[in-house]
């Protein structure tokens, strides 16, 4: 007896199979596969220059695989025509590492504009939704500035608004809290952590940040450079205390938080 | 209040003991100061062993490394023991570092290709150039056809503010470049049209050459030098900044949101630079005119009438636009594909200004044949 179809619930909210990711003949990542499960926080971690980014850039379709397959929300995304393409892009925010807010528009404007180009709402809808997502980050009464004219904190807060502007189904998050003081970084962390909790939102972080790890993270999958892929998978704290891969053990136990 | 001694020079004391030689380092070595020769030291001897020590060294630094590794190195060559036990255990770690360091053959040896894979390489990248140029032609095409087909959803006001960058504040350039055009062709031609009693026709050559040739030309070489590269510098930060990923990560196409509202400006105005640029050269013909060749302003404006028609200024005009969509063109590509660093800005700067002039030129001479063939 065959089971029946997946419930909407039961379709992961990205399944990545078989990717091979490569610059030029230079590959980073091979045969790399995983799924994230719906309203999960995902994180993707490893050493510098074990392809953490370039994963990402694959997922989000920044940059093509030379093989396997991307879906998001049991839909394909690598191999899509154009119109699907730009329908699933909708789907998904992403936050950049150093926010990529554009800089010749005020944070109003930049929160505002993927209301404008991709919905019809009313001028006056996008500018309360504007000003609604500036101050769920933190930032209202910044609403005229130019990016140039706020902290980096600030600016990855913005970037944040922009990326949930239009309340998206998944987040993806670029090393959120790198090169920001603790105190930000944290406030970063409880931002990532209150999306998820109050819109099931899915979000897969890309960090080496331990601190984040073990304060967010249901579950991860850590690369390695050497292995050219996946050398573990599960619960951060479960991996610290049992991965048989000394890699894994060793990366996770330099916390200063372990555990908690 | 105690100052810091002054640091004593690097020095050895070389003894000669039963069945080798015993080097005793001392003082303060320092990369930036002299240091005692190993060669030099030894001279000709050619001792059993050789004994390091540095009791009597103050501060050190990699001279020390060096003076140790020479050392290391001539007994090696000469199958003659060296005995570094004596050194502490950091320097002696630290040199063998040195030493793994400075083995040849343990660096990567350099990238070679044989002259089919570089031919290969070469032809791909060609390949992948042309591509991304169809591409970049098909996308603006579309977004031209998206604009034609709902003109609200154009951005206007980007579009407007780089009507003003492009065109208003390049008055002062344009102005400044024609008028000194207009002032040399004028001053080229009294010379040789003096001498036949033809100084009228100064007004035919330089009316004709501005608004043929040379208005459209400078205009664009102008927009090229100062538009084209902000084009491209601007495009290239935001690719370095990845604000363009965040437009694609949106589905929003870059080339709709920041290459449109750019070639749109640059092809509304640059007619109308042009125009204003024969004006300027014009006047500028008239003032060599009336100061060099005595020619009253009002005459030399009837025989410019006389010998510019429509078809003329049309012609600058066409041109003129063709230039500045190339211009454009350039520079939104040179920009879009920058690598994102800040050498790749600085590269796709240039190669939108070289590419750019290419492109003026070229159409340049396009032009010509075309219209001669048409009879324009």
């Amino acid at each position: 007896m065959s089971a029946g179809p997946a419930s909407p619930a039961e379709v992961p909210a990205i399944e990545v199979r078989d990717l091979t990711c490569a610059y030029d003949d230079h590959v980073v990542l091979k045969d790399v596969t995983f799924s994230v499960r719906r309203g999960e926080i995902f994180f993707i971690i490893g050493g510098s220059g074990c392809g953490k980014t370039t994963l990402l850039r694959h997922l989000v379709g920044l940059m093509a695989p030379v093989q396997g397959s991307v879906n998001f929300l049991g839909q394909p995304f690598t191999g899509a025509d154009d119109a699907q393409r730009r329908e699933q892009l909708r789907t998904f925010g992403m936050l950049f590492q150093g926010g990529a807010l554009w800089s010749s528009l005020t944070l109003r404007e930049n929160v505002a504009l993927p209301l404008e180009e991709l919905t019809e709402l009313p001028p006056a809808e996008i500018a309360t939704l504007a000003a609604f997502r500036l101050a769920q980050v933190g930032l209202a009464g910044f609403e005229g500035y130019y990016p140039s004219e706020i902290s980096g904190g600030m600016r990855k807060r913005a970037g944040l608004a922009r990326a949930l502007a239009l309340d998206p189904a998944i987040v993806f998050f670029d090393e959120p809290s790198a090169g920001l003081d603790p105190v930000t970084a944290r406030h970063i962390d409880d931002l990532v952590r209150q999306v998820r909790d109050t819109f099931g939102t899915t979000i897969v972080i890309v960090s080496h940040e331990l601190r984040s790890i073990y304060g967010l993270a249901d579950r991860l999958i850590m690369l390695d450079r050497d292995a050219l892929g996946i050398v573990a998978e599960g619960r951060p704290a479960e991996l610290a205390a049992a991965s048989p891969d000394p890699r894994v053990r060793e990366f996770l136990a330099l916390s200063p938080v372990h555990g908690t | 209040m105690s100052s810091a001694p002054e640091p004593s020079a690097a020095r050895i004391d070389v003894r000669t003991a039963a069945g080798g030689m015993d080097v005793a380092l001392a003082g303060d070595w320092q990369i930036a100061a002299a240091r005692p020769s190993w060669s030099a030291a030894v001279g000709a001897d050619r001792p059993a062993r050789v004994r390091l020590a540095m009791d009597g060294v103050g501060s050190w630094d990699s001279s020390l490394l060096l003076f140790v590794a020479e050392a290391q190195a001539w007994c090696r060559s000469r199958g003659i023991g060296c005995d570094i036990a004596a050194l502490p255990e950091k320097t002696r770690a630290l040199l063998a570092q040195l030493e793994a360091a400075s083995i040849p053959g343990t660096a990567p040896p350099p990238h070679q290709e044989n002259f089919l894979v570089t031919v290969g390489i070469a032809a791909r990248d060609v390949a992948a150039k042309g591509n991304a140029i169809v591409q970049f032609v098909g996308e603006c095409t579309l977004g031209l056809v998206q604009l034609a087909l709902r003109p609200r959803k154009f951005r206007w006001r980007d579009c407007i503010e780089q009507m003003q960058q492009c065109g208003a504040m390049a008055l002062p350039i344009v102005s400044l470049i024609s008028v000194l055009v207009g002032l040399t062709l004028a001053y080229q031609a009294a010379v040789e049209l003096r001498q036949f009693g033809a100084d009228i026709y100064v007004a035919d050559l330089v009316g004709l050459s501005i608004v043929r040739e040379m208005g459209p030309m400078m205009t664009a070489v102008i927009v090229a030098g100062r538009t084209g590269a902000a084009f491209a510098a601007t495009l290239g930060n935001m690719r370095a900044n990845e604000e363009i990923d965040a437009l694609e990560t949106l589905g929003i196409s870059p080339v709709a949101f920041l290459v449109l509202p750019r070639l749109v400006a640059l092809g509304l105005m640059m007619p109308l630079l042009a125009l204003y640029a024969n004006a300027v050269g014009i006047i500028g013909g008239m003032i060599v005119g009336k100061g060099v060749l005595q020619i009253p302003p009002s005459a030399y404006w009837i025989e410019t009438q006389s010998i510019v028609d429509l078809h003329d200024v049309t012609t600058g005009l066409v041109k003129a636009t063709a230039f500045g969509l190339l211009v454009g063109f350039a520079g939104c590509l040179c920009g879009l594909r920058a690598a994102p660093s800040a050498a790749g800005v600085g590269r796709a700067t240039t190669s939108a200004v070289v590419t750019a002039l290419l492109l003026i030129i070229v159409a340049d001479a396009l032009f010509a044949v075309i219209f001669n063939l048409l009879r324009i």
